[in-house]
């Protein structure tokens, strides 16, 4: 073995990271020209925004309820007498809509929904299905991933505002009747250092998540190989790369919003 | 409207599956292509619809050539195209109506009225009468692969591309679809290439038969000329001897 050949494997390694970055670059690239087919993904928006809405709100419910209380227990923990009570409402409000809100509502459902929808198409791309579009003039991109993304990005704010308000009011609940607080000081709490932007900031982020989500979701299933086993590895990738994505893209607005 | 492959070249990675597939199928003419498992007969029906492009050659299609064509010409022609897959690739989330109905949806002046007599008439050509609400998984594999045939014949394509139609199904069913193939052809002058592996198929249903082998099209002719072929590949694969097959490829410097 000639000595090179180690850095010629990194460099075929990077090639190939390259390639599948210009694949999907293309592959979003073609998602937004499908944009203009609007007769073919038009009547399908309403049923994907209802699936991504059923799949999502109870989690998302679930996970806030849980949130607001430990947040609010936490908050009443750390602060132990050297800061004022009311401070606790002011911690679970902001904590809730600008982090805990968005980043567990995105990293669960790229568990529930970026899962659901690459195990779809996979599923459709090994069985020929989506071959089978083409064969009837159906643009496949247009015919599954753009309602799917354009679903996701609309549907998502709501399921986060959703969640922030019930994360809330779960954290206030637990204030009045564990931690010896009134409703007034809880809402004093909430609006000390509110901010309108903080709900903008929040919708934002929950837009951005869809988007990453539904797409991430959409190019693995797309790009399926293989039969049940490319399904799974679609699935999964599909779910790590979107996870690990939301994490960039929290620190990325952190970074470019609230300096 | 005829049907030309030319000199197709096609690989997956190191695999080299077509290696200059030459092919013509005329206006109106039924066409069968026969080849052992794996050969490349999928693939090679898959580039006619333009699902996978040559890595060299070309198809010509209507006199179009295909691989090049814009994605709006492309699916102009596609329209004319019934594809037939071999594991019927039904829309599972879909009942066979509906199915059948996407293709439809797609040409000009049909009412949803047309389109419902459409899919009834679709369907009772291959037997599947009152099968409409029924979803793809609660099907047979037959009545799935018949419905995949039903779903390519409704909106009356030009071109028909079946890949085989009748492999699993029963010695009667068989007969029903070779007749839906030759009527396909008396009645609407389709032009068609037929995968199959059922020579008794091929010789009712064919003008020609092609025999894939290599990744290259080794011989051509009519059933009369396939069954007394000097060729022994030909004759080993339609008689079912591998020693032949072996022996003749290498008379004929042919093996890989
Ligand atoms: N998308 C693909 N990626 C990689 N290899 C492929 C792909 N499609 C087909 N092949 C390979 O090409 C070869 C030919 O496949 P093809 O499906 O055309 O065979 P076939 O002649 O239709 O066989 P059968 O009669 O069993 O259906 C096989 O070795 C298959 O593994
Ligand atoms: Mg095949």
């Amino acid at each position: 073995m000639h000595w090179t050949r180690p850095f010629d494997s990194i460099g075929s390694g990077v090639l190939s990271a390259f390639g599948a970055l210009g694949v999907f670059f293309g592959f979003a690239a073609e998602s937004v020209r499908s944009l203009a087919d609007v007769g073919t993904w038009g009547p399908l928006l309403v049923l994907h925004m209802r699936r991504i809405g059923v799949d999502s709100i109870p989690i998302a419910l679930f996970l806030s309820t849980f949130t607001g209380i430990v947040l609010a227990l936490q908050a009443s923990y750390t602060f132990t007498g050297a800061i004022p009570l009311y401070f606790v409402g002011t911690l679970v409000g902001k904590t809730m809509i600008l982090e805990l809100g968005p980043v567990l509502t995105g990293l669960a459902l790229s568990g529930r929904v970026g899962a659901n929808i690459a195990a779809e198409l996979g599923t459709m791309r090994v069985s020929e299905q989506i071959d089978a579009l083409e064969t009837m003039a159906y643009n496949p991109v247009a015919y599954l991933v753009v309602p799917r993304i354009l679903a996701a990005i609309l549907m998502f704010p709501i399921i986060v505002a959703f969640g922030n308000t019930l994360g809330i009011t779960a954290g206030w609940i637990t204030s009045i009747n564990v931690l010896d607080m009134s409703t007034e000081q809880f809402v004093h709490g909430l609006q000390l250092f509110y901010k309108p932007f903080d709900i903008t900031y929040s919708m934002i982020k929950a837009t951005s998540f869809g988007f990453v989500i539904a797409l991430i979701g959409c190019f693995q299933g797309f790009h399926t190989q293989g039969g049940a086993e490319g399904v799974g590895v679609a699935t999964t990738r599909a779910v790590v790369i979107s996870g690990m994505l939301i994490l960039v893209l929290d620190a990325f607005w952190a970074f470019t919003l609230l300096q | 409207m005829s049907i030309e492959l030319i000199d197709i070249h096609k690989a997956f990675g190191p695999k080299r599956i077509l290696r200059g597939v030459s092919l013509t199928v005329d206006e109106g003419e039924t066409v069968s292509l026969v080849g052992f498992s794996g050969a490349g007969k999928s693939v090679t029906l898959k580039h006619i619809a333009g699902l996978l492009k040559p890595d060299r050659g070309t198809v010509v299609v209507d006199g179009l050539d295909v691989p090049t064509l814009s994605r709006k010409d492309l699916y102009v022609l596609r329209l004319q195209m019934g594809y037939v897959f071999q594991f019927a690739a039904l829309f599972d989330s879909m009942t066979i109506a509906e199915n059948l109905a996407m293709g439809l949806r797609k040409l000009e002046g049909m009412s949803e009225h047309d389109i419902r007599d459409r899919i009834k008439e679709s369907l009772d050509r291959v037997e599947l009468e009152g099968f409409e609400n029924r979803y793809p998984a609660e099907l047979s594999g037959g009545q799935r692969k018949r419905a995949g045939l039903a779903r390519a014949i409704a909106y009356r394509p030009k071109y028909l591309l079946y890949d085989e139609p009748t492999s699993g199904l029963d010695p009667v069913t068989t007969t029903v679809i070779d007749r839906l193939i030759m009527r396909m052809k008396e009645d609407l002058g389709v032009t068609s290439l037929v995968i199959t592996h059922d020579m008794g198929s091929a010789y009712k249903i064919s003008d020609r038969i092609a025999m894939l082998y290599e990744g290259r099209v080794v011989e051509v002719g009519t059933p009369a000329d396939i069954q007394a072929s000097g060729s022994k590949v030909v004759r080993g694969f339609v008689e079912g001897k591998p020693e032949m097959v072996e022996e003749g490829a290498e008379e004929q410097g042919l093996s890989a």
